[in-house]
């Protein structure tokens, strides 16, 4: 049986019974974004080697529709929000709104998702293929890789939702949440940085 | 003395956690801060695409004030929403470490392979 003190150490977010005194969990996300930094590293390194060296086009200003990726963006940046109002809600023990927050970031990273595919497929229109030329080649596999990390976001986010759904995920559990949250705003700082680097400095 | 499992003696073990934990994960913000670091984040964006497309007239800083407008972002998402500003030391260094290393690794990739090297025109 837990007892009172350790429930509320736990409820506190500390005391975990570890050397640092840091849940293993959460220390190992944090490592593992760090990991992650060296992949969107290698991969935003290469668009920008690659950049203004394409000798076929379609060239990036020709087919960029920056309003439209502007809006993208917004979503994304909104569902960093609902994420970290899932979180509060669950630490809060309000597992209603933690559904509510949970499936709204869920909703707006599938619409993030459904204009890359929108875009991806109206650059192929344009003749803009993987193998047109090196600016097709590092920019599908940049943002295809951010793209996937996004997807598998959704699926994490719906199976958590799923979770609090079946009394699986209680706010004992909160750092479950806290814990893909982290994963969740890595992806949407990524996103900051692609966005710039490459959709808005030419 | 009682030692933990890994043979320091508790009360060292018991102090060094408390250590971590010192400022740490006391301070949440509340929903309200959140709604408000959003709209700063918001505002950001609105600049950097307003920037995008109207250059500062008389100056050519438009790529440094993106870069600078884009790491602002990156930091208050760290910061505030990875609650990175609030938590302990470790987590904070463990992420900087990532960080620090992928920055070194691609500057020093980018300046091997000639990131600088002016590429040729590309045909009309």
């Amino acid at each position: 049986m837990t007892s009172p003190v350790a429930t509320i150490e736990h409820d506190l977010g500390g005391g975990h019974h570890t050397n640092t005194g840091l849940s293993n969990e959460k220390l190992a996300m944090w490592a593992f974004l760090g990991s992650e930094c060296l992949l969107f590293g290698a991969l935003i390194s290469t668009y920008l080697l690659y950049k203004g060296r394409s000798i076929v086009g379609p060239y990036p200003h020709k087919i960029y529709d920056i309003p439209y990726t502007s809006a993208s963006s917004f979503m994304l940046l909104m569902s960093s929000l609902t994420m970290v109002l899932a979180v509060s809600a669950i630490q809060r023990g309000d597992m209603r709104r933690t559904r509510v927050w949970l499936l709204a970031t869920a909703g707006l990273g599938a619409l993030f998702v459904s204009g890359q595919i929108y875009e991806f497929t109206s650059f192929y229109r344009e003749g803009l293929t993987l193998h047109r030329n090196l600016f097709g080649s590092s920019f599908y596999v940049l943002t295809g890789f951010h793209g996937a990390h996004v997807t598998l976001g959704i699926i994490m986010l719906l199976s958590l939702w799923s979770l609090t759904m079946r009394g699986k995920l209680t706010p004992a559990r909160a750092e479950v949440v806290e814990i893909f949250g982290l994963y969740w705003h890595f992806v949407d700082i990524v996103w900051i940085v692609i966005f710039t680097v490459v959709y808005l400095i030419p | 003395m009682a030692t933990t499992e890994t043979g320091t003696p508790e009360s060292a073990h018991t102090s060094a956690v408390d250590a971590n934990l010192e400022g740490d994960q006391g301070h949440h913000p509340s929903d309200f801060t959140y709604f408000k670091v959003f709209l700063i984040l918001f505002a950001i964006t609105a600049v950097e695409v307003l920037l995008y497309y109207k250059s500062i007239p008389g100056v050519n800083i438009n790529n440094t004030a993106l870069g600078v407008l884009a790491i602002a972002k990156f930091v208050i998402v760290v910061g505030y929403f990875m609650h990175l500003k609030f938590d302990n030391r470790i987590l904070r260094r463990l992420f900087a470490g990532g960080l620090g290393l992928a920055l070194l690794v691609y500057i020093a990739y980018l300046l091997t392979l000639g990131i600088f090297v002016q590429p040729p025109p590309p045909q009309p």
